[in-house]
């Protein structure tokens, strides 16, 4: 028993000194381009305004959206941008990474690793310039909820870390399901793009949609679990229920990309022959 | 006990069959048909620790489909393969951690950043505590010859320089079995030199088993007492390299420039001419008479320029095929 406690303490450590090194690479290379900060903040900003300005279309003279006021919508918006944030950071350049590893064949090499491929492909890079989004997001978030009169104590809080982390987890699944594709169908670059256009929906409560798109939003695409859920924990309108459902999206999704990554491992012959 | 053991190894790949141009794509699009293609058709050889094979063969004869199923990359369709007394294609930690793949047309380290970052992201996946993979890094960068190379960015190394770090970097983690597809694909002959002195070195220090494919005979034959020749996926040859060069290189390529040009009949007593177009002459020369017929060809022809060379090994496989001498 003893042992296999200190093996597994053994490969947590590597795995926790493999991701510093491997962030600690791609930032040195990404920070060869600082340009690129000054493009990303603008880019996020602009959006944002953009977004913000749409919004306020909808509330004019008092008016409300799905029964969600104006700083409350604003929540789900930033909900919204901090996973926009994160996917620049971390989903956007690992996965896209896939798609290249397929095509030029050294995905090779990282299936000679001695450590896990799906952690390899999906942690490998990080990407500083998805930042200002995170933050912005954050702000936004923290801003509205206080305008709109949300006062979270400690356990609510907690709920909407883990709600957050469960939206962040869902996303990354449906990501990395979407990238594995790519052993059989090599260009999914398209396919990737669109996914990201329909979680562009998650930019406004749920309720904002007919009762068609709600459902499709929350069964099938989960965009409700992505934003709207986390946003009503933090205006403390959620339920336990909610919370629940969430974490097990959440778990059953990233169970699925496990299983399908390995499926589609099956199927790889690689590039060359 | 051997390290790498193949019994009736076979690899057949399924291929869309699909007929050329648009329509061809259409009826493709919604009738998929597939043919088998058999890549390695029940190939067996067992190779023990320290020994360097050569695995040779002509473009398309099954040699990296043979190296993809020895390091676990893909499935035998058939037949039974163990390495380092593991099953290859379930890829356990064990396994990975005592080989290695260097391959000469892709390309592991990270293109924008110097080999010594991929190097330290290599020693933290292999779980080496930063002292030992310093120590391993200078030992084996000595032994490669490199220095700041380490710490310029890859995209600035010329193709040798990228060739060594990758070997360096195929090599940290002390891998008991190393494949190497074509290696020295590429690289010019300086180059190509100190690859095989390299993987000589090693393998005479460390004891570290070396398979390689490539199609210069060069390689094979300075590094390689054992060669693999695999044809259409069939294993013809499993021995000593004399015996091989011997069936596939009886003869020496002569190219001579002359001064002024002759008609082919003039060295029909020489060899076999294979080619005479004005002032260029292509002579095939059975060795043991090579030294007598250059002499007398110089003594008789105005040369202004003579090159003596082993023709391709591709050409000599075809030749040799073609007259059916191995099978």
């Amino acid at each position: 028993m003893a042992k296999v406690v200190a093996k597994s303490l053994a490969t947590f450590r590597r795995y926790q000194r493999t991701l510093a090194r491997f962030w600690a690479t791609s930032l040195t290379a990404e920070l060869e381009y600082q340009a690129n900060f000054l493009i990303e903040l603008l880019s996020v900003g602009g959006n944002l305004a953009g977004s913000v300005f749409l919004l306020s279309l909808f509330f004019g003279h008092g008016r409300s959206l799905g029964g969600w006021s104006w700083n409350q919508a604003l929540v789900v918006l930033g909900v919204y941008t901090l996973l926009d944030g994160l996917t620049s950071t971390v989903l956007q350049p690992n996965l896209s990474t896939i798609v290249t590893h397929v095509r030029t064949g050294t995905l090779d090499f990282v299936l000679l690793k001695p450590i896990d491929s799906q952690f390899w492909l999906s942690a490998r890079t990080f990407s500083p310039w998805g930042l200002p989004g995170v933050v912005m997001g954050l702000g936004l978030m923290a801003v509205a909820a206080v305008r709109a009169g949300a006062r979270p104590g400690p356990e609510a809080l907690l709920q909407v870390a883990v709600l957050l982390i469960a939206s962040a987890v869902i996303l990354y699944s449906l990501w990395f399901v979407l990238a594995a594709t790519s052993i059989w169908f090599v260009k999914v670059w398209n396919a990737t793009e669109v996914l990201r256009s329909a979680l562009v929906a998650g930019r406004y409560p749920v309720a904002a949609y007919p009762a068609g798109l709600r459902t499709f939003f929350t069964l099938v695409l989960p965009v409700a679990f992505l934003t709207t859920v986390p946003a009503e924990a933090i205006l403390g309108t959620g339920s336990s229920q909610w919370l629940l459902a969430s974490v097990v999206v959440a778990v059953v999704s990233l169970a699925l990309s496990r299983w399908f990554w390995g499926f589609a491992l099956r199927f790889y012959t690689s590039a060359s022959s | 006990m051997p390290i790498i053991r193949a019994e009736g190894l076979t690899k057949t790949y399924r291929v869309a069959d699909k007929q050329p141009g648009l329509r061809g794509t259409l009826r493709h699009f919604f009738a998929r048909r597939s043919r088998e293609v058999p890549a390695v058709k029940d190939v067996s050889f067992s190779i023990e620790a320290g020994e360097i094979v050569g695995f040779l063969g002509p473009n398309g004869a099954g040699k990296t489909t043979t190296l993809k199923m020895l390091s676990g990359l893909i499935h035998p369709t058939a037949g039974t393969v163990e390495v380092a007394g593991h099953v290859p294609y379930r890829r356990q930690g064990n396994f990975l951690r005592s080989i290695s793949l260097v391959m000469g047309q892709k390309q592991q380290l990270i293109w924008d950043l110097p080999p010594l970052d991929s190097l330290r992201v290599n020693a933290a996946v292999y779980g080496l505590d930063d002292a030992r993979a310093k120590r391993r890094i200078t030992e084996l960068a000595e032994m490669l010859e490199l220095g700041d190379e380490l710490s310029r960015p890859v995209r600035k190394l010329s193709l040798g320089e990228r060739m060594k770090a990758e070997l360096l970097a195929a090599l940290l983690h002390r891998p008991s079995v190393l494949f190497l597809d074509e290696p020295t694909l590429g690289l010019d002959v300086n180059a190509q030199a100190r690859v095989r002195d390299f993987l000589a070195d090693i393998n005479r220090r460390t004891g570290t088993t070396v398979l390689l494919t490539s199609h210069y005979m060069g390689d094979i034959t300075a590094l390689c007492p054992r060669v693999l020749l695999i044809h259409q996926g069939h294993l013809f040859h499993d021995g000593p390299l004399d015996e091989l060069t011997e069936r596939l290189a009886p003869c020496r390529e002569v190219r001579l420039e002359l001064k002024d040009p002759a008609p082919a009949e003039a060295f029909a007593g020489y060899g076999a001419v294979e080619s005479c177009q004005g002032h260029q002459v292509r002579l095939l020369i059975p060795r043991d008479r090579l030294t007598a017929a250059v002499a007398r060809l110089l003594a008789d022809f105005a040369v202004v320029d003579l090159e003596v060379s082993e023709p391709p090994v591709e050409e000599l496989i075809g030749r040799l095929f073609r007259q059916g001498v191995v099978a």
